[in-house]
């Protein structure tokens, strides 16, 4: 066990070296691997973060409900009182039509086209916050409110939300398929890595396997090889969406201020990282398998 | 130890290598195989070695027959022989030490013992002070030299030695005659392959001749040594 280990840590070690004593090869391999990893990796923490907004978006989800333009101050009031006993809805919130306008001055800074307005074209509104959040309970509370007399229009505002869903979705399976393709090119590329590396040691082989070397032994330093190329590659593309969201961040600053957010982009969670960098070392693993099983056996000690 | 039985090898294309050789070589003796380039010498060697299988007839290494040993055996086999093969096959990415050291690593040897058994292989072979040189900077004896220190390092039953004195003067050859002769006193197996006669004369060992893959004759010395 004690040798076994030992051999295993000379074996990780002289790994390390051979990586070393070759730095652009290495690191134009790690690059191509990291390359490929980041971009499917960088489109999942991308979609990852607009899920995050659009549930911030989403943790309360209102009902606008719009009333009649030709509806007196009484009863609109009336309708009020009707909503707030409703069994369903948690609380309400008024905006009248003169709020709703001052509201739209300030907020667009359409001050001159609405001023120039022979009357109000906004309605009396009701936001109603319902007890229940989930998806059929809204459409049913809103399918009931619709039926509802005096009521111009109601408005469930987390439709969109819907769409969008769907469409990130629709992303994160672009996504995965990506990945797939772009995973098979990193066993390719390791594939082809270790196939070289066992032509340049064919002399080291040789010998060893007529002085008792072991398959195992043989094929040992090869796998590490593998494994920590794709290692390397995985932090690499770690490093490359981790400068690549820094950089978005800086710019995005100024875009979501405009819009009244601070909404930043997130890392990749402590458990995606290590997710993809032990899905890197397993890619870099088995495309040396499969390159050991192809070629090793060819050279045939003579 | 050896004990070849009926032996056929013929290499693909047809031609043979060796036609129904049988000899038997005991524990600690040490036999000469003579003949000219090309009559089966290193083909020998190398069914001992289990490099390459008979096409008929038995190999027995060790108690092992060779055709029938599973790959899975055969590092095992091997560890228990020491190669000296013609062309050296030495490693030059690595320093001398680093090339005797090569087989107890294999083996999964503590490196500290390593170290020490590198050092006792190189020094019977005259080579410790040459132990941090890189091969290229050695002389032809002196990496046959090397050679057979890494064929002795693991401590080996069996010596296989094609051609030790292939292309060296009479100095540096007796050198080598002499390093192997003294293995043979503690009591290794040695089949050594020779195209030049007057070597196991001088010794008076046993002679398995070969001529064009036959034996020809088998010859016992004057004496043993």
């Amino acid at each position: 066990m004690k040798i076994w280990l030992a051999q295993h840590i000379r074996v990780f070690r002289s790994t390390l070296y051979r990586l070393f004593s070759t730095p652009l090869a290495t690191f134009l391999n790690v690059m191509v691997i990291g390359i490929a990893l980041g971009l499917p990796a960088g489109v999942y923490v991308l979609l990852q973060n607009v899920q995050k907004l659009v549930d911030q978006v989403t943790g309360s989800p209102q009902i606008s409900v719009f009333i009649n333009m030709n509806v007196s101050r009484d009863e609109v009031a009336h309708i009020g009182k009707q909503l707030q006993q409703h069994k369903s809805i948690d609380r309400i919130e008024y905006v009248s039509r003169d709020q709703a306008l001052e509201q739209l001055k300030h907020n667009t800074g359409l001050t001159d086209v609405i001023g120039g307005l022979a009357q109000n074209p906004l309605p009396d509104a009701y936001i109603v916050y319902p007890k229940k959040f989930d998806a059929p309970s809204l459409e049913a509370l809103r399918d009931e409110l619709q039926k509802w007399p005096k009521l111009e229009k109601v408005q469930m505002d987390s439709a969109w939300v819907h769409k969008l869903e769907a469409l990130l979705k629709f992303g994160r399976l672009a996504a995965i398929i990506l990945g797939s393709l772009l995973s098979f090119a990193l066993v390719a590329i390791t594939f082809n890595t270790i196939r070289l590396q066992i032509l340049t040691q064919r002399d080291e082989i040789e010998v060893s396997r007529l002085i008792g070397a072991t398959h195992v032994f043989i094929r040992r330093p090869f796998l590490y090889l593998g494994l920590l190329q794709g290692l390397l590659g995985g932090a690499m593309a770690w490093l490359i969406i981790a400068v690549s969201v820094t950089t978005l961040n800086s710019s995005l600053a100024e875009l979501t201020q405009l819009y009244g957010s601070n909404f930043i982009l997130q890392l990749p969670s402590a458990m995606d990282s290590c997710t993809l960098l032990l899905f890197s070392s397993y890619l870099g693993l088995l495309g040396a398998w499969l390159s050991v099983a192809q070629h090793l056996w060819q050279i045939d000690p003579k | 130890m050896i004990s070849f039985n009926q032996v056929h090898k013929r290499f693909p294309g047809g031609y043979e290598a060796l036609k129904n050789v049988s000899f038997d070589i005991g524990e600690g003796e040490m036999v000469f195989v003579t003949g000219h380039s090309g009559a089966g010498k290193s083909t020998l060697l190398k069914l001992v070695a289990a490099i390459e299988h008979p096409n008929s007839g038995s190999v027995i290494v060790n108690g092992q027959n060779i055709s029938t040993l599973k790959s899975r055996a055969l590092p095992y086999l091997r560890r228990n022989l020491g190669l000296v093969f013609q062309d050296h096959k030495i490693l030059f990415d690595r320093s001398v030490f680093e090339n005797v050291m090569l087989p107890l690593q294999i083996c999964g040897f503590d490196h500290r013992e390593s170290i020490k058994r590198t050092r006792a292989a190189l020094d019977k072979v005259n080579l410790l002070q040459r132990e941090k040189s890189h091969p290229v900077a050695l002389s032809g004896g002196e990496q046959q030299r090397l050679c057979i220190a890494r064929a002795i390092v693991n401590r080996p039953s069996i010596l296989l030695a094609d051609e030790p004195t292939g292309n060296l003067d009479a100095d540096y050859a007796n050198d080598i005659i002499a390093i192997l002769k003294s293995f043979h006193q503690v009591g290794v197996t040695l089949l050594i392959a020779s195209h030049d006669e007057s070597i196991p004369r001088q010794f008076g060992t046993r002679i398995l001749k070969l001529k064009q893959g036959a034996m020809q004759i088998t010859q016992s010395g004057a004496g043993q040594v």
